[in-house]
């Protein structure tokens, strides 16, 4: 199979995934019992005053004509109404996930070079007391609720050492404006890259600063599955015959170790990388009401606090969309790397 | 002295299963040590009626904030109530959710796996994918949405968890039956006449049980976490239970005033639970399927 075929065929295998996700998010918010919109009100609510607020949702019409609608809507990046004030959810959506972005990014800087080092360490000295305490924290990290790491290191760097702020993503008045060349205006939302094109050192540094601790949080918890594959691989590539030749040739153990065995070992940790990314989600929703980190997580739970079902649906579909669009992404830059996949 | 002896000989059949699994190297090790922090801290939740000194729902049973003091040894939360007792009780909604969504799981994961698996065509391959697409999806975030629409509550935050991990369970079984029917055996119970029905469940099935066992253990400490993340997200129980993801959720807004005795023991509490049960998952999945785990 040609890369292209691989690459169709693939796309075509994500879109009934994709509708079949939709669907599922429709009818929890649809079917399960108790309707969105009484549920919004708790309470007894007069009933041509939840008519009312029902047709302003669309929620009034018939359950197969919604579920048209709310597809079509879909497709045009429409993702409903908000219950709170009728605005419409995707505008929220998108304000939100540059925030969420970025602390994804860094997150998965972190959790691979942590992941990749401490596995390689282990796998060089294997068996040894080194090994196992890395193995040991390894374990431990999938125990640790992400939040609640998250509150130990704010109360150790944050408050104690006042080293990084507990939360939030800057500091307020300070958000970088990104690129302006006259009229022509051109921001990312990502606030690092943002205070790069802006030129602004301050800004830059203040990013980062506040980047560093929610992002660290999250990387640590999801590290443990690399240090495992990492190690493992590296266990089995480094007994391989080029790994002695390369170090036969004299080259230094550095350059053995992560120029040739790791290197071999590196597709199978990209892959990882694709499966852990809704990990990362679902870890980031939880990391940013910890550090007040204004993301489409925070976003969810603040949603969640009204009662605000249909915009619950948007973010969750949202998620939903992302993961499935990565996960794609993911399987044909390995196609691309690795020939053998697409036979 | 006559009575002694069958209670130790009891003691004595039961010591070598346990030493035994010493033997079988980190694995054993791990499923030993998982059993003791797991059990130490089931008859911890299960006797912490007759052992906390206070009310753990008691508010102003002692300062507001205090320390860990002689009276108080965990300290005291912003409503005055005693950690002590907390931590001993608080893992009550856990364990329950936890086994609730753990049965849940088995009642439908397994007979679904079982038999889209062994019917194989069509069948299996829409299962697969409707399993497929929940198993991609952020697993929190499902358990989210379906939390919210079911409202709080024990059984409501167990199917909300339980819809989230059925697909582990449908993928462990699926690859497992897709070997085991072809394997002679099968074959030859279906020359002796065996049905479809038979074959499932008097020889399929008990070989599939080890991977099922192994798959709950691990379910067990996400579905701690989840419930955990659950509360976090506001989607928990009422005040009026003690919880330590409770705890944890309301120590954030406590960490400016430097209360970390609020958040550390009962979260120290959940890392322990949930490291007991992925320390007993990863060593049975290593002691029936040692190829998985290379």
């Amino acid at each position: 199979m040609s890369l292209r075929s691989y690459v169709i065929t693939r796309i075509l295998l994500t879109i009934p995934m994709i509708i079949l996700l939709l669907t599922f998010v429709f009818l929890i918010v649809r079917i399960l019992p108790g309707d969105p919109a009484s549920l919004h009100f708790e309470k007894q609510v007069d009933p041509q005053l939840l008519q009312q607020f029902k047709h302003q949702l669309g929620l009034d019409k018939p359950i197969p004509v919604q579920f048209v609608d709310y597809l079509v809507g879909l497709f045009r990046g429409d993702f409903g109404k908000s219950m709170q004030d009728f605005s419409p959810v995707s505008q929220q959506i998108f304000s939100a996930f540059p925030a969420t972005l970025e602390l994804a990014i860094w997150a998965t800087m972190w959790m691979m070079s942590i992941g990749i080092v401490l596995g390689v360490q282990a796998s060089r000295h294997y068996n040894s007391a080194q090994d196992h305490s890395i193995r040991v924290f390894g374990t431990a990290s999938y125990a640790i609720p992400v939040f609640f790491l998250g509150e130990v290191m704010i109360m150790i760097f944050a408050i104690y050492l006042h080293w990084f702020p507990a939360g939030d993503r800057i500091y307020p008045g300070m958000t970088p404006v990104g690129l302006t060349f006259g009229d022509f205006h051109f921001a990312t939302g990502l606030f690092v890259i943002d205070s790069i094109l802006e030129g602004n050192v301050q800004k830059l540094l203040m990013s980062i600063r506040y980047l560093l601790l929610p992002s660290l949080t999250l990387g640590l918890v999801l590290c443990g599955i690399f240090i495992r594959l990492t190690r493992g691989n590296m266990l089995e590539t480094s007994q391989l015959d080029f790994v002695t030749a390369a170090r036969a040739r004299g080259l230094r153990e550095r350059t053995v170790v992560y120029g040739y065995a790791l290197r071999n070992a590196f597709l199978p940790i990209l892959t990882m990388m694709g499966l852990q990314f809704a990990a990362l989600l679902a870890g980031a929703v939880l990391t940013e009401t910890t550090f007040s980190w204004p993301g489409l997580g925070r976003f969810l739970v603040d949603r969640i606090s009204f009662r605000d079902y249909t915009a619950i649906q948007g973010v969750v579909v949202f998620f939903g969309i992302l993961v499935a669009v990565v996960s794609l992404a993911v399987d044909i830059l390995y196609a691309y790397l690795d020939p053998r996949i697409r036979f | 002295m006559e009575n002694e002896r069958p209670r130790g000989r009891i003691l004595v059949q039961f010591l070598p299963s346990l030493t035994g699994l010493t033997r079988r190297g980190l694995a054993g090790w791990a499923i030993l040590i998982g059993f003791v922090i797991v059990a130490a801290m089931a008859i911890m939740t299960i006797i912490s009626p007759w052992i906390s000194p206070y009310n753990p729902i008691g508010i102003n049973v002692g300062p507001i904030l205090s320390p860990p003091s002689r009276a108080y040894p965990l300290g005291t939360n912003h409503l005055g109530q005693d950690m002590l007792s907390r931590v001993y009780s608080g893992g009550t909604v856990m364990f329950e959710v936890a086994i609730l969504s753990v049965i849940v799981c088995i009642v439908i994961g397994v007979p679904i796996g079982l038999f889209a698996s062994y019917t194989g065509g069509y069948t299996d391959k829409a299962t697969s994918l409707v399993m497929d697409s929940i198993y991609a999806f952020p697993g929190l975030v499902l358990a989210i949405a379906i939390a919210a629409m079911l409202g709080p509550g024990v059984v409501n935050m167990a199917l909300s968890i339980a819809v989230v991990y059925v697909p582990s369970y449908f993928r462990i079984i699926r690859s497992q039956v897709l070997t085991i029917k072809e394997l002679p055996y099968v074959e030859a119970a279906h020359m002796m006449g065996a049905n479809s029905r038979n074959t499932l469940f008097s020889y399929i099935l008990p070989n599939v049980i080890p991977s099922i066992v192994a798959v709950a253990t691990i379910n067990f400490a996400d579905a701690i976490l989840t419930s955990a993340g659950l509360t976090f997200v506001g989607l928990g129980l009422p005040v009026s239970t003690p919880d330590w993801g409770w705890d944890l959720t309301y120590g954030r807004r406590l960490l400016t005033s430097g209360a970390w005795w609020v958040i550390a023991f009962p979260g120290l509490m959940v890392v322990l639970l949930a490291l007991g049960f992925t320390l007993m998952g990863e060593g049975l999945s290593e002691l029936f399927n040692p190829r998985l785990q290379k």
